[in-house]
């Protein structure tokens, strides 16, 4: 859990954030405004290609992308 | 009554919040032609001022050349008031084709789709020509209009950062299980005035075999050597798929907004885009007003040279002053004040000397990147740039910015 975590954080940072702003597992990504919904789907594809899962789109909802934390349980669901 | 009193009250905190915030838009009224020269009421009720404008986007100075005006008297003679319909009902005339054909001709596309405003025009395309099967990938500094088309579209949606190519390569990667992708970009952004690297774009659109989409609405008319946009400044011409642009800018700025680009994808408009099946096109007196410009526009450059060698002026008075700047070379020169306070006392000062530009902050641009957009164009004469530089001086040292670097200002007023 603890390297998905990073792994997930490292993404969002590289993907996301274009100043030094900080992101921590509880940060909130979307309510935050650091992701916009509209861009949450590189974040969808990054973890389905990552992890080899696929998470159906009505899973994948602004709230449950709301924190790393939140996206790794979201994601362990998924994982057999 | 259904509008109660506790909806009324709901909606005025509303407002309040928003005049709190200092986010409540108010309009100026102007008693005269869109011209360099104007007439404001500011604030409503107080005498007229005469002031320079220099944040309109009358880029080629057309929205009161009088060979438009007369075009569109003789428009309104000849084809009359309004449609009373929409197009494929019995609102097109032979105008309207005639604009469409001329349109083509003037960006150097297949066919052209009028729409009652590029805003409509954004809005209906992509729905038209794309499902849930592809792939939108936008700059993520696209006009709002086309951030509304996109959300009232099926097909999956990711962004890419502020024209960085490696970024767009990554998802365009991504992505390459997708029916169609497209690429979505403005040619020139409105708030930075910088442009879109068609080149680079239009060479990953072809390696990657991705539709390429572009804003032109700040390009048309003026952009390149001939200026027919984005597209011809950057050599690629026949490598993008679509263009949206609008007539209410550079173009004479009254109205009406168009797609064009390859056939199929205009004629998938034709067939689907919303807001042309449902909405009347261009009022007639605009359409022949419209035929008239780009006529202008194709007789010769005099009007692009001109509005370029202005800007050249621009850029460089404004830096000798020792004011910072937004690099580039389009009208739109953006005068960086980082603080959002700053510059609305900046552009209340400059409406003091008689200058008209306006004060941009958060959420229109990115929190700490406040500015006056200045807009420059082709009926400005170097009399008005020349007092605009002035006035710019002038309020420029009471705030004491002059010859100051970004980290200075900053360390004066804050972010
Ligand atoms: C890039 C861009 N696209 C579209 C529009 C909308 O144009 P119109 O006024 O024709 O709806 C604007 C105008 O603000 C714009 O700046």
């Amino acid at each position: 859990m603890e390297e998905m975590l990073e792994v997930v954080r490292e993404y969002i940072i590289e993907e996301y954030v274009e100043d030094d702003s900080e992101v921590t597992f509880d940060t909130p990504l979307i309510s935050g405004g650091i992701v916009d919904s509209f861009s949450m789907v590189s974040l969808k594809r990054f973890l389905e290609n990552k992890y080899n899962i696929s998470i159906p789109d009505d899973k994948a909802t602004p709230e449950a992308f709301d924190s790393v934390n939140k996206i790794c349980v979201l994601v362990k669901e998924y994982i057999a | 009554m259904a509008y109660s009193d506790k909806t009324r009250g709901m909606y005025s905190d509303i407002l309040t919040g928003l005049q709190d915030a200092g986010l409540f838009k108010m309009e100026r009224y102007i008693h005269s032609p869109q011209a360099a020269d104007i007439e404001v009421e500011f604030p409503s009720g107080s005498s007229l001022k005469k002031v320079i404008n220099i944040c309109a986007n009358n880029y080629l100075g057309l929205s009161s050349h009088p060979d438009v005006v007369k075009a569109a008297h003789e428009g309104l003679d000849s084809h009359g008031y309004g449609m009373s319909s929409v197009r494929f009902i019995c609102g097109t005339q032979d105008i309207h084709r005639q604009l469409e054909n001329m349109v083509s001709e003037f960006l150097g596309t297949e066919d052209t789709i009028l729409f009652p405003s590029c805003m409509d025009a954004n809005a209906g395309v992509f729905e038209a020509v794309l499902t849930k099967d592809d792939v939108m990938i936008s700059d993520r500094l696209v006009h709002a209009s086309i951030i509304d088309g996109i959300r009232l579209c099926s097909a999956m949606h990711d962004t890419f950062k502020h024209s960085d190519m490696a970024h767009l390569e990554s998802k365009l990667q991504l992505h390459h299980d997708r029916r169609l992708k497209m690429v979505i970009t403005d040619g020139v952004f409105s708030m930075d005035g910088d442009t879109a690297k068609l080149d680079e774009m239009a060479a990953l659109c072809e390696k990657y075999d991705a539709l390429l989409f572009v804003d032109e609405s700040h390009a048309s008319g003026f952009i390149g050597k001939t200026g027919r946009g984005t597209h011809e400044k950057y050599g690629v011409m026949d490598k993008v798929d679509i263009i949206t642009t609008t007539f209410g800018k550079g173009l004479g700025g009254a109205s009406g907004g168009c797609v064009s680009g390859r056939k199929e994808l205009v004629e998938m408009c034709r067939q689907k885009a919303r807001p042309y099946l449902f909405s009347n096109t261009i009022a007639p007196p605009v359409v022949a007003g419209v035929i008239k410009v780009l006529e202008i526009l194709s007789a010769n450059t005099e009007l692009r040279d001109k509005l370029e060698k202005n800007t050249e002026f621009w850029r460089k008075g404004l830096t000798e002053a020792g004011l910072v700047l937004k690099d580039g070379d389009t009208p739109i020169v953006p005068v960086m004040l980082f603080n959002a306070k700053l510059s609305q006392d900046v552009s209340r000062g400059l409406y003091e000397e008689g200058v008209y530009a306006i004060g941009f902050f958060f959420p229109v641009v990115p929190q700490g990147q406040a500015r006056i957009r200045t807009q420059i164009s082709a009926g400005h004469e170097i009399h008005h740039l020349e007092k605009a530089l002035d006035a710019f001086t002038k309020v420029g040292k009471k705030y004491n910015i002059l010859g100051k670097s970004k980290q200075e200002i900053i360390d004066m007023y804050g972010m």
